[in-house]
């Protein structure tokens, strides 16, 4: 088998922190996720962090667990830090550097009403070149990518109603994970069951042409992920789940450029090609849903169907974890109705684990195969895709 | 007593990189770069060419005529300005010198569509002027 392993995982149960601290809830993780793999804080040498807890995470987040790294990654690129990560520790991990590494995340987004879609009450301080030029128009960050929906539908003919069924399908699984129908009801989403094509195109628009239900939830939230070497995965607790290939890309505006592709176009066939797999081989597709138009666009740039095909490719419940001709999609229920505490790339990681394992609340029998990709920052602008492909043994 | 009128926020005319677009905004010219050694146009405005490894770049002034390559109808915001102004529309506008910029088009939201030709107009500020394309 490759050099890598998922071993261990843990998502934070709750949707509203209640008081608890972004760190408290990484440490929550991390030691629930090393006692799921059987390890402990003494087995780990490798973190992974994307900094959320505050400046300088490289330095004080080993102190804060207990823990003695050899290897200290801070790589931050939005909600696909954790593809990253994983991508990094699978690669650090085969050169020999680390045997144990630990991935973790906490956001209390819910709790401090950040309101991550439709933009700060002030501007930065200090603003980056590219942010200078854009902060006088009044942007928001689900504008973005309604700019892509916009273009995707000019182009290729793509319609609300078929966006509409990414929402739909990933409700459907939500329904059935008890922590995302609690979840919703505690951060005050009155309606916590199944919803229609007819309730998203019901539901006000937000940016043209996306209606509120076309949007990820807004939760606390975090996860812990720990991967590890070959000879660490032969005596864990659960099955391992391999890590068989990754791909990392970044995409950004500018003349001439299609804005409906994303930089999935790049990560997706790197990832695929090292697995030595092709995307009808793919059981599981945990693709980053802070969106409809997120998901539309990766499937068709990961190779599910041809650009522009998307629309066509998600109507029917094709993406059902009940359903034959496609993938099952984010099977607990994704962002769009489970949880988004703002980088939701590590609960792509959690579920298609559960999913190889046989422990999903929306269980795909014999499940083998997985993709989880993360997208960061704003499709539409600038953002970062990472692509991590997943496998049973 | 009335409410303080919530205004547009500005872009920091002293951002090295982007400043002198900006002060070029005063005498109403929207400025691009061109690469004096590969003709590659650059945009947004730096200190090196992206297309080949000069540092020598000529500013140039766009006629400011071009298309709305997408755009969205922003409806909810949580700066106040911007909530006094909604519905509104920004979008992604394709300039014949060849740059592609984000603006806010001067549209009503039910006219905005993607190809639309749009011209160059100005809203003046104290120390900056900001581009707002209308329909051409």
């Amino acid at each position: 088998m490759p050099g890598a392993a998922i071993a261990g995982i843990h998502e934070f149960d709750k949707r509203v922190a209640g008081g608890l601290s972004k760190l408290q809830i990484k440490a929550e993780c991390a030691r629930l996720a090393l006692a799921d793999a059987g390890l402990t804080w003494a087995d780990v040498d490798a973190v992974y962090d994307a900094g959320e807890s505050g400046f300088g995470s490289g330095l004080t987040i080993a102190e804060y667990f207990g823990v003695n790294p050899r290897v200290v990654d801070t790589t931050s690129v939005g909600g696909s830090s954790y593809e990253f990560h994983a991508a990094h520790a699978a690669r650090d991990i085969a050169a020999g550097a680390c045997r144990v590494a630990l991935l973790t995340y906490g956001s209390t987004a819910h709790s401090e009403s950040r309101a991550i879609g439709t933009g700060a009450r002030r501007p930065p301080a200090e603003p980056q070149p590219a942010a200078n030029m854009d902060l006088p128009y009044g942007m928001t960050l689900i504008g973005s990518y309604a700019t892509v929906a916009q273009r995707h539908m000019a182009q290729y003919g793509t319609t609300a109603a078929q966006l509409a069924e990414i929402a739909v399908t990933t409700r459907a699984h939500a329904v059935r994970n008890p922590a995302a129908v609690a979840g919703l009801a505690d951060i005050g989403i009155k309606r916590t069951g199944e919803i229609t094509v007819d309730d998203v195109l019901g539901s006000r628009l937000i940016a043209d042409p996306l209606h509120l239900l076309d949007c990820c939830i807004v939760s606390d939230g975090g996860g812990a992920v720990v991967i590890v070497s070959a000879d660490v995965a032969s005596d864990i607790r659960k099955p391992p789940v391999w890590i068989l290939g990754s791909g990392e890309a970044v995409g950004y505006p500018g003349f001439g450029s299609d804005i409906t592709t994303t930089a999935a176009v790049s990560s997706g066939p790197e990832a695929f090609g090292q697995a030595g797999i092709g995307p009808d081989e793919i059981d599981i597709a945990m693709i980053y849903d802070s969106f409809t138009i997120t998901v539309l666009a990766i499937l068709e740039d990961l190779g599910f169907a041809k650009k522009g095909e998307g629309g066509p490719y998600v109507a029917g419940g094709r993406l059902r974890f009940d359903q034959p001709g496609g993938p099952a999609l984010n099977t607990d229920g994704g962002g769009l109705s489970s949880n988004h505490p703002g980088m939701r790339g590590i609960f792509l990681l959690i579920e298609a684990v559960r999913q190889l394992r046989g422990e999903s609340t929306s269980q795909v029998p014999g499940a083998r195969l997985a993709v989880a990709h993360g997208n960061g920052g704003q499709l539409g602008s600038r953002h970062a895709a990472g692509t991590v492909i997943l496998g049973r043994e | 007593m009335t409410a303080a009128v919530p205004e547009r926020p500005l872009p920091a005319p002293d951002e090295p990189d982007t400043a002198p677009f900006w002060a070029a905004t005063r005498s109403h010219k929207l400025t691009y770069q061109v690469c004096l050694d590969c003709g590659d146009v650059v945009f947004y405005p730096r200190r090196h060419c992206t297309g080949c490894l000069s540092g020598s770049l000529d500013w140039r002034a766009s006629a400011g005529l071009g298309t709305v390559y997408t755009f969205t109808v922003i409806r909810q915001h949580g700066h106040p300005y911007f909530r006094s102004r909604l519905p509104y529309v920004v979008g992604w506008i394709d300039l014949a010198e060849g740059f592609r910029m984000l603006a806010e088009i001067a549209v009503p939201p039910a006219d905005a569509a993607v190809g639309l030709p749009v011209q160059l107009s100005w809203e003046d500020h104290a120390e900056v002027s900001i581009p707002v394309f209308r329909p051409a």
